[in-house]
């Protein structure tokens, strides 16, 4: 397989595309099409101030070198969640963002510590919620609060993570199992800003292969942690990323088919908002827009760990 | 050859193809990428003796 841009030996062959390219024309490619998925779903302008989400994996890095390149104003957020299991995670994947911006003279990165702030890490919080062996979803609303709030603190325009076709594969996978239609309203590539305090959400590499992202990285020469989370082992999520997996080795493109179809079929009216959508009241704590009355899961959370 | 995988290793003295390589060790090329003397190299390349092989698992995410 030869590049189709020079003929030199193939650093990639993507079947879904009927496409070899080699280590020159790969992120040539990589970036054409990141600057492809940002117009397509107008995720934001170059006058617009991007927050990304960075955790010292492949997807974040990537995102946040490609939009630098691109000539955007990206700043780069990590979360410290205290995640160590004996294999001092969140340090290790502290230390590629901090590598990574420290090589980039323009990348300012901007580091949260969940302990320092709230007085405890999240497998702490969890411990005491009865999930040590299970955190994700304390993670994950942790996760979110913080990206909200740095970025409205921050007055960025839009709030960028590095998720992949896989993980959007996946996630639409497990929704159609369990017919999750509220979830299967709410995702899309573009997320927008409520007005009163949710930050626009964005996932340029939404039509990216993570094998995709994966040699971008590796051919960039950007140092990433290749471990995944100690607690992400047996997750839902990647035994779906599995399955798909498979169904792509079988069917070349099935993946893409699967997720940008449903993208399509939503474009035209599938599984569209509810006309009377939940009604937003800011938490009376934090601020943040919430469904809830009073305040909003994380204030609550915190609220009960304080009464514990 | 030399090729590392995660924290497993072997020493192979035969010349093949990345894609060969990989269905000797039972992985599916959507799910890996292989870097040989520090390049990536797509499946229809060949591997020899000599050559230091590091396969890289894509999956991330939980």
């Amino acid at each position: 397989m030869r590049c189709r841009r020079c003929e030199n030996p193939g650093a990639i062959n993507m079947r879904q595309h009927k496409l070899s390219l080699c280590d020159v024309h790969y992120p040539e490619w990589f970036h054409e099409q990141t600057q492809r998925t940002i117009k397509k779903y107008a995720m934001f302008a170059h006058a617009e101030r991007i927050l990304v989400a960075v955790s010292g994996g492949k997807d974040s890095l990537a995102l946040w070198d490609v939009l630098l390149k691109l000539g955007y104003q990206a700043d780069g957020l990590y979360i410290d969640l205290g995640i160590d299991r004996g294999t001092a995670y969140s340090t290790r994947s502290q230390e590629k963002a901090a590598a990574f911006a420290a090589q980039h003279p323009t990348a300012r990165l901007i580091v949260v510590d969940i302990r320092q702030l709230y007085g405890e890490n999240i497998i702490q919080v969890a411990q005491r919620r009865h999930r040590p062996q299970r955190p994700c979803s304390i993670c994950g609303l942790i996760k979110r609060h913080e990206m909200n709030r740095v970025a409205f603190e921050g007055g960025y325009d839009v709030l960028a993570t590095g998720h992949n076709l896989d993980d959007e594969a996946a996630t639409l996978f497990g929704n159609v199992l369990h017919w999750q239609v509220d979830y299967l309203r709410h995702q899309f590539p573009v997320l927008p800003a409520d007005g009163q305090g949710l930050a626009r959400k964005v996932k340029p590499f939404c039509r990216f292969y993570e094998r995709e992202t994966a040699a971008y990285t590796l051919i960039q020469g950007i140092d990433y942690i290749e471990d995944e989370c100690p607690y992400a082992v047996g997750a839902t999520s990647l035994a779906h990323k599995a399955t798909l997996t498979q169904m792509e080795h079988d069917s070349p493109g099935a993946k893409m088919h699967f997720y940008t179809n449903f993208l399509k079929a939503k474009e035209t009216g599938l599984f569209a908002a509810e006309e009377t959508a939940p009604e937003l009241h800011s938490c009376s704590q934090c601020g943040q827009p919430t469904t809830a009355p009073d305040l909003c899961n994380f204030c609550r959370l915190w609220e009960k760990l304080s009464t514990d | 050859m030399h090729i590392v995988y995660h924290d497993k290793e072997w020493f192979v003295e035969q010349e093949m193809t990345v894609n060969q390589m990989l269905k000797h060790l039972k992985l599916l090329p959507e799910s890996v990428l292989v870097v040989r003397n520090g390049r990536l190299v797509a499946e229809d390349q060949k591997v020899q003796p000599g050559d230091e092989i590091k396969i890289v698992s894509v999956v991330s995410g939980g």
